[in-house]
Parts: C-alpha cells; structure tokens; sequence
C-alpha cells in the first residue's frame, strides 16, 4: 500500500497532528514502507478465525452504583494550562 | 391521517427516524463512581477518569446495565448475551477522552417493537433497531466570554442508552407519539426520569422525504440533540418543507448534520464540516466483552412493572373504560396508579371521569402534576364513597372537591366541617318545598297547567332554599306530588 | 557505601533486618550513585529528598518492629510512565509538559504501601514507543556497559532509563512497562533481568496508556529472585483496572529453589531466523544445553505464527495508540500551542508535543481504524492475534515453558536505525509473540556478545504460570552464571 501526501494529509487531520507541507512527502514514504511490511499478514488464512476480544480470559467486574468520586475540582483543574471560574477553556468554537 | 407535503410536483412523504438518547436514572456515572446529579456547579461531579487523566481506566457500573437490560425487554427486544463496548473516536472540547466510549457492532439490544397510538387512528407498531448504552459527553458553553468556549465536563461519562427507531415514522405527530411513549416505558420501567428539561432525554431526528408511492429512501438529515416533543414534531415540519424545495428547485438534499434553531423555526447546517468524520470505531481494550447470562436476563424481566400497553388492555377489560380514557390514564405511570386506586371497588368509569375531568382540570390550572396533587387518590376516592352513599350530592361534591384541591383536607372531614350533609329527611324538605310554592302561585299554576319546564326551575329554588344540601331525588319526588296537589 | 550499592534487593532485606545498614544508609548511596552515573541520563526527575524521608519512615518502622515486608527500605526507580502523586510525571513527552498528577499508579502505590523507595523517575522512549530510548524528548539514555569499539550503546528500550540505572549500580531494583518486549529488551541490553508478568497480573491504573490490551508493569533487577521479590510486592487485583486478574498471588520467592528435573523446555523452530548473528544462535544452544544438563528435558515446537507476530503488533499497538493518545489536546493538562481556532490549537500542540516515532505511530492506527481499512488491517490483525495465542497454547500442551533468544543482537550504537523504523521492529521480533498472547516472560543476562556486551535469553510460561517461569529462570541465571560488570557504575 502506497499512500499519497492527499491521504496522509486526511490522516494527519483525523488526528489531529499538524504536518508541514514539506514533510507530507517523506511522511508518506515512511509510512508506506511500513504498511507495506504489515501487509504480509494477507497472506494468513484466517478464515473462520474469531478476532481477539481480549488477552484476558474472564468476567467482566463491575462497580456498584454509588457515588465514591468526583467532587474533586481542584485537582482536576490543576494542571490545565487554562481555566477560569470553575471551567476548562478554549479558544471559542461555533457551532 | 396522512401526513403530505404538497408541492408543485406532486405530494410528498416525510420519513423519520429517531435515535432518542435516554438517560439512566444511576446515582454514579457509567464507568466512574462520580455523581450524576442535575444542576451542580461546574466540574465538581468528576472524577480522574472522566476528566481523562493519563492512565485513568473504566469499570462498568453494573446497575446501569440492568436497567439497559430492563429497558431493551420494556421494548419487547432481543437481549444480546454478549456485548462490546467500542470507542467512537473524534476531537471535541467536552469530549475529555478523545473518543465516547458506546457500543457500536455488538450492541446490548437488539430489534424490537413501540406501539404507538394516534387519536382516531389504528394502533401502529414502530420498529426499534437496536438500543445501546454510552457515555454523555461534557457541556460546552460558548456564550460566556466572546473569546472562550467554556468546557464543563460534569455529564461527562453520565450514562446513556441510544434507542434507534427504524425509519417508520411518517409524520411530526407519529413523532411526537413516540418519544411519548418511549418516555411513558422508560418511567415505568423507572430506567430514566424522562425528564426532557434537564436533558435527560432528548433526540436525534433523521428526516428525509419522499415522493407519495416512492418505495426506497432517499438522503436524510440528522439533526441532532433536539430536547423537547414539541421541537422534535417542528423540526421534522421544518426540515422536510425545506428538503421538498431543495428537491422542487432541482437540488439534492445532501447526508449532513444539522441543528435545530426554535427561534428562527428552521434547521441550518452545523459548521461546514473542516474534517470528514471517520470515527474509527474498535472495541475498547480497556473493556472486555459485556457477558450476560440468560439467568440474569430471565431475573431482571421477572421484576419488570406491568407496562403501558398491557395496561391499557386491562383497563379496557377490567374497567370497561374507553380506549381514550385508557390512554389517557395508563401514560403516566403515576396517573394509572392513582386512578386504581380510585376505582378499586368502585364505579371504574365514574373513576375515570372525575381523573381526566376535575382532577386533571384543577391541576392543569395550578400547574403541578399528579405526584404534587393536593388531592390524594385516598381521599378521592372517599369523595366517590361519599357520593355513592347519598351523604353528599354531586353538585355538592364539586365544592368539597375544590376546598380539597385548596387545603388537601380529606373529603369527610369538610362535610363534616361545613355542615354539607345531604338533607335525606322528608320533612326539612317538604317544609321548603311548601314555602316555596306557598310563595310562588304563579309558577305553580303554569306548571299545573302543562308547562314541565317550571319543575326544573322549582328544583333550583328548593335547593337553594337548602343551601344545596338536599337530596334532588327527594325533592323531584316531593315537588312532583305537591304540585300535583 | 559503595558495597551497598552492589546489593542485591534480597541481600539488602537481609541486611537491613540485621541492622547491618540502615534504609537511610541504604538510601543515601544510592542517590550518591545515581548522581554519579547523572551523564547517563537514565533519570528524568530525581527525588533525594522524597527518598530519604521515605527511608527514614521505614527505619522508623524497622525500629518499631514493624517492617511492612521484603520491599521496605529498598530504594527502587520508577519508569516515568507510572503517575506519581505529586512528582512531575513526563513519559518521555513534551506534551505531558509540567504534568503533576494527583494520584498515585496502583503499582507504584503498592510498592510505597510495602516501604519501597523511589529515587526518582526514569527515562523512556516517549510514551513507549520505542527499543532504544532514543525517541525520548529528554534525550537518549546511555548504556552503562561500554564495548571495545568505545561508542556508546543505547540501553533498549522503552525502559531504557530504568534497566541502565539498575545495571549502573544507580537502584537496586526499576520497575518497566513491557508492551511488545520493552522490559524484557533493555533487560538483555544492559545484562539486567526483565520480567513481564502474564497480562492483568499488574494493575494499569495510573500507567500513562500505549496499548492497553498490551501494556503490563513488571520488574528489573539484577538477578531471578530480586525479580521474584518485586512482582509480589507490586502485582495483585485492581478493582479500579477492568482487565486485572481477579487471581491471588502465588509465592514467587518460595518457587525459585524447586528445580527444573523433569521440566520440558520447548524450543520454538520458528525462532531460528535467517540472520539472526551466530552468537546469538550460539547462546541460545548453550542454553538448551544447560537445561539438558540440569535434568530438564528440551522439546521441539511449532509456533507456526511466529512471523507475522511483529506485523500484527505493528497495526494493533499503533491502533490503540492512536486512541489512547487523543486526550493529549492541550485542553487539561501538559502542553498548549495556542492556535486560533480549537482545531488549530489541537493541531499545533500535537504537532509540536509528538516526537517522530509518536506521530508515525498515531498516523498508522489512524489510519489502519479508518473507514474501508479497518477489516484489512485491525480486524485482520485481531484475528492473526487468536491465532499466534493459539500457537502457544498448543505448545503449552506439550512443554512446561520455552526457552528463546531475547533479542536478534546486542546493544547496538546511539543513533543507528533511527532512519529505518523497521529495522528498529525488528529489535522486539523475539519478544513480541508472548505480548500478543498476554503471556508471562522474562529475559535473564546469559553471555556476553564479541565485543563484550550483555546478550539475554527468554523464557515464555503459560499465562498466571509465573511460577514454572521463576523455576526457570533461577535456573538458567545459575547456570549461566553470568558475572560480568558494566563499564559505567554509580560506584
Ligand atoms: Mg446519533
Ligand atoms: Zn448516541
């Protein structure tokens, strides 16, 4: 699989990652080099293979529905680089 | 019934689905042990998990999933034994996570079925897809500075479940009918306070239109988070008038996310989207499987309430009600309660109307609901006893009624107090009848005469002579003979 | 105090319960050390004054009589992956920037609940990513041991910083994070044993995340029992972790004498790869030697899977990733690049808080989750993982353990491979199968390469059988008797 700089720079937007125009094109290259290598699982039959869930083989634990956290503002808000009267900010965002 | 768009070319069709967001009525939230509480102050019901700490990890609230469970039967749907919870993943302000942790290919529950009620309308089953639990996101709020965007992340991880309706809503009204009685179910079933003000459900409306006759789908908005009945009926209206044109003036109605704007009484496209969404979606690692056993399942549906629909056939059955009435009564699940306990041993349809008339009038006009009635179901019903007992009339019962709707005082007690014992004794009332035609000749010779009117208008004058408190029957009774003489 | 750093963890219990030193005595050098070996660059935070306060609260204890067990007064690094309440924690990013939790990690609270000491906070790959410690924004660790040649090693990684302050005399014990071979790695790099315990054995909660169905906490140490000695002290349920094993733990200690008469070592064919040095070959035939000498029978096996192990790995852990690391926005913690729009800001602190290696990894889970990708590569993946799992537990049928290179060749030089990110991969192609399968393994110093540095071997037990793989292991380190010293020491 070889992907174009139009693709990595749909990837690179999906996450959020800023990527200069200057490096769209060894970015593309290295990540082709490595998709390329990962691809040689197609030649795996997995036919009839269920995918992996999970490594651990039990139940699932649960909590009790009662309150034992929150109520902690301050060291939730502790290490925003930004906050005011309670919140977290942002630059505004329209909707 | 049907609902048609007219336009120049031709009658259209507006095809709605809903996926109605419903919150849980847990005390902690999905999968962190804070507080779900409405209207605290801002960030102090998070936890290190629902405000994303580095290395924070969720475990389910199991509660939550047993009214998820409870819920999906109330819809008389499949319960899937195994579930995954999955990461939906995307970048927004008060999504602290980077991604909503749902059920996505392997939901909890399956398909199922709403029947839905329309006045003057057959019964019509609504198909449900599916129903998954999921996190809420946090607030944002953008009016507070004209810079900022403030981010409150209290809802943050509040559970949720997602009812999917299939697309078999043909009208605002059936629309309206339906979050009714998906709210009506969830309140039984005690699953989510339908409280639709503090948003503790609210929709999702797809809407797309179609030529009458058409058969297929065409494209559909999405508008999100619509948060009362009466928005989700208009925008339905709104959207698809809209979409009818953009088709009429030879456009194509594109697959968007759009919002509902009440004050303009129009939707309008979210910000044009900068990224295409592409969630992503995979099975949390942080989670295994959701394994249920049929045990648990066959426990849960043994304790589940009577609902609306088994309801309402009893109340037809049982109570010889009208389907009207039994509608009427069975919505709420505090209202069936209260009318049984009013009707039980006695008259079920005098029951009925003083609930739906009086009861309902008077609480409409003090705006409380009938958790908050001043009335009792009690002492209601002790009015009924003592109509049917003769010891107050109906006329009189109305007043009694009112000062009980005013002090919340029980029905003897007034009586008692202001002496409104029905007058059952002959004498007092043939002495009052005897004044009263002793002073009115003239009358009494019209009536003598053929003219029955005048009984009636004898009638009103003995009562009032007794202050309202004698028995008509008697007094018809009495007059008659008297005047008879 | 120098003797005192050349401790082992299960000596310097004993000595301490002797009051032959003192966990303040034992402290002290130990910081003395670690800011001698300061240019090696294995710590990102040192804490002095927390180490001491906390060894003197142990004398306390000791005086008291009142030791909380084998851990108290040990002073021990922390890889700075695991939240520590109140001391800065980095995962070797810049965009954990200034990050100070508020809370403690379970493992780390366990190894404080039993009187361990931490000396500060190691460096890592960032968030992980890494087999050399060279993607670390705090800059590369240095092996201690020094080859002929005179360059300098990397120390493997992602838990560089803690196997070179453990093989540097600098702790006497580190805890890692091992998500496809990165305990078990650094561990055979700097001549230092790296145990992975079974998957769900250590609690995650409060380990910043790389791939959660991978990631799992364990111990370094300078010999088997020291190992043994750790993993007690910090595994065991978490009811806060939903993929911790609800399982008691066995005495590890007590399984190290046991012996290996009787035991079946299976040797995976599919191990043997083309390229792999001769003298990695050449351990790793001493090894089943030594086995057949101490009475242990050695079986061939199949583990057909092997292969496609590290392309499997390469799509999950980079998917998990992806999604892990999206909460690094800028908004509540770390780094913020002020943009002008959120997306912009998003954007741009991402952009400059990600190194290289973090970015790639991102972009591929991304793009292997994406719409019309994700059933050719995710869910593929998934699948070939049922089928590598499925491989060792048919091998597990028939043996009791398997005996493995840890890695295709010793330290290799600062700077190399860093333009070839697969050539990097393939560092972990003997660790990575048992991560897939979530199953326990360690890797014990066994020889020393050509040019004089540490090489390991790797044993692999059933998943909750630590206890066949401690036997293991205590053996083979006897047998092995691997004696040779780092270069560079705090001493
Ligand atoms: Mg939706
Ligand atoms: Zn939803």
């Amino acid at each position: 699989m070889s992907l174009d700089t139009e693709t990595v720079r749909a990837i690179a937007r999906l996450a959020r990652i800023r990527v200069p125009g200057d490096a769209q094109d060894e970015l593309a290259n290295e990540l082709s080099n490595i998709l390329g290598w990962v691809e040689q699982l197609a030649e795996v039959d997995t036919d009839g293979v269920a995918p992996m869930t999970s490594v651990a083989d039990m139940t699932w634990p649960r909590r009790d529905d009662t309150v034992t956290d929150g109520d902690c503002r301050a060291k939730v808000l502790a290490n925003a680089p930004e906050r005011h009267d309670g919140f977290y900010t942002v630059p505004k965002v329209v909707e | 019934m049907t609902y048609i768009i007219e336009g120049q070319t031709g009658d259209w069709e507006v095809v709605v689905g809903l996926e109605v967001h419903a919150q849980i009525a847990s005390k902690a939230k999905l999968f962190s042990g804070s507080a779900t509480e409405f209207g605290a102050r801002p960030n102090t019901q998070v936890s290190l998990v629902d405000a994303a700490m580095p290395g924070m990890l969720p475990v389910i609230n199991e509660y939550c999933v047993e009214q998820a469970v409870k819920t999906g039967l109330g819809l008389k749907a499949r319960i899937n034994l195994e579930s995954v919870f999955e990461r939906k993943n995307y970048f927004y302000a008060d999504l602290p996570q980077g991604y909503q942790i749902s059920q996505y290919l392997k939901p909890v529950v399956g398909e199922g079925v709403v029947v839905i009620a329309l006045p003057g309308a057959a019964p019509r089953e609504v198909g449900i897809e599916r129903l998954h639990m999921e996190q809420d996101a946090g607030k944002s709020l953008h009016d507070q500075d004209p810079r900022r965007t403030y981010v409150d992340l209290n809802r943050s991880g509040v559970a949720l479940m997602e009812i999917v309706s299939k697309p078999d809503l043909r009208s605002p009204e059936e629309a309206g009918f339906f979050v009714r009685k998906i709210r009506s179910i969830v309140r039984y079933l005690g699953t989510c306070d339908g409280n639709m003000e503090q948003g503790s459900m609210r929709a999702d409306v797809n809407v797309s239109v179609r030529k009458v006759g058409e058969t297929g789908y065409r494209t559909r908005a999405e508008i999100k988070n619509v948060n009362s009945i009466r928005f989700i009926m208009e925008t339905i209206e709104h959207e698809a008038e809209r979409q009818v044109e953009v088709y009429e003036t030879g456009g194509e109605v594109v697959q968007e996310t759009r919002l509902y704007d009440a004050d303009l009484g129009l939707t309008r496209s979210m910000r044009a989207k900068e990224f295409a969404h592409d969630y992503r979606y995979f099975p949390d690692p942080d989670l295994l499987p959701l394994v249920l056993s049929q045990e648990y399942v066959d426990t849960i549906a043994a304790t589940l309430p009577e609902l609306p629909d088994d309801k309402n056939a009893r109340f037809i059955s049982d109570y010889g009600l009208s389907p009207y009435d039994a509608g009427v009564l069975v919505a709420e699940r505090e209202t069936a309660e209260y009318f049984e306990t009013v009707a039980r041993g006695r008259d079920a349809k005098q029951a009925a109307n003083w609930v739906t008339g009086n009861l309902f009038g008077a609480l409409n006009k003090k705006g409380l609901t009938i958790t908050a009635s001043p009335v009792s179901a009690e002492n209601l019903g002790a009015l009924l006893d003592l109509m049917a007992d003769d010891t107050i009339s109906g006329r009189i019962a109305k007043d009694v009624f009112e000062q009980m709707m005013d002090t919340g005082k029980a029905p003897g007690a007034i009586v008692e107090e202001k002496g409104l014992k029905q007058i059952t004794d002959t004498g007092p009332i043939e002495e009052a009848v005897d004044r009263v035609i002793a002073g009115n000749p003239d009358q009494a010779r019209q009536y003598r005469d053929g003219n029955g009117k005048t009984l009636g208008w004898f009638m009103g004058q003995v009562m009032k002579a007794t202050g309202g408190k004698a028995n008509p029957k008697l007094v018809n009774q009495i007059l008659r003979a008297k005047l008879r003489e | 105090m120098t003797m005192l750093t050349g401790l082992t963890i299960a000596q310097a219990r004993d000595g301490l319960d002797k009051g032959d030193f003192s966990a303040e005595e034992l402290a002290g050098a130990h910081i003395e050390a670690v800011e001698r070996v300061r240019h090696l660059n294995a710590f990102i935070t040192e804490t002095p004054e927390l180490a001491l306060d906390a060894a003197r609260a142990s004398d306390a204890r000791r005086a008291a009589g009142g030791a909380l067990g084998a851990m108290d007064g040990i002073p021990i690094a922390i890889k700075d992956l695991f939240c520590t309440e109140g001391v800065l924690t980095t995962a070797g990013s810049h965009i954990l920037d200034g990050f100070v939790p508020p809370y403690e990690s379970t493992v780390t609270a366990n190894l404080k609940a039993g009187g361990a000491v931490m000396l500060g906070k190691t460096n890592l790959d960032e968030f992980a990513m890494g087999s050399s410690n060279m993607t670390s924004y705090y800059g590369p660790v240095i092996n201690p041991w020094k080859a002929a040649d005179g360059k300098h090693r990397v120390p493997g990684g992602s838990s560089g910083g803690s196997a070179a302050a453990v093989a540097a005399r600098a702790a006497l014990g580190a805890i890692g994070t091992d998500t496809g071979g990165s305990i078990r790695q650094p561990g055979a790099f700097t001549g230092t044993v790296g145990m992975k315990p079974t998957y769900g054995r250590c609690s995650r909660w409060g380990v910043v995340a790389f791939a959660s169905s991978l990631d799992q906490p364990g111990p370094m140490t300078r010999t088997v029992r020291d190992a043994a000695i750790m993993l007690q002290a910090m595994a065991g349920f978490d009811a806060k972790d939903s993929t911790s094993a609800p399982r008691d733990l066995p005495d590890f200690e007590g399984a190290l004498a046991s012996g290996v008469k009787g035991m079946r070592i299976g040797i995976p064919n599919e191990y043997r790869m083309d390229g792999t040095p001769k003298e990695v070959e050449n351990l790793w035939r001493k090894g089943i030697q030594w086995f057949k000498d101490m009475g242990a029978e050695t079986v061939d096996v199949s583990l057909p899977h092997t292969k496609y192990a590290l392309p499997t790995y390469y799509i999950v852990a980079p998917a998990e990733a992806s999604s892990n690391l999206a909460r690094y926005d800028g908004v509540r913690y770390g780094l913020r690049v002020p943009g002008d729009s959120l997306d912009d800001q998003y954007e741009l602190t991402r952009a400059e808080g990600f190194g290289d290696e973090v970015r790639r990894r991102v972009m591929i889970g991304t793009y292997v989750l994406s719409a019309g990708y994700y059933d050719a590569y995710y869910l593929k993946a998934q699948k070939v993982r049922t089928l590598i799992a499925q491989d060792f537990r048919n091998a597990f049928e028939d043996v009791d353990v398997l005996l493995t290179p840890t890695t295709p060749s010793a330290a290799f030089v600062i700077g190399e491979k860093m333009d070839d990110p697969i050539a990097m991969y393939l560092n972990d192609i003997f660790t990575v199968p048992a991560s897939m399968a979530g199953l326990p393994a360690i890797s014990v110093p066994a020889g020393l390469s050509r040019d004089g540095l540490p090489l390991g071997l790797h044993l692999i037990a059933p998943a909750f059988d630590e206890i066949t793989l401690f036997r293991a292991a205590a053996a083979l380190e006897e047998a092995a008797d691997f004696t040779a010293r780092p270069g560079e020491t705090g001493e």
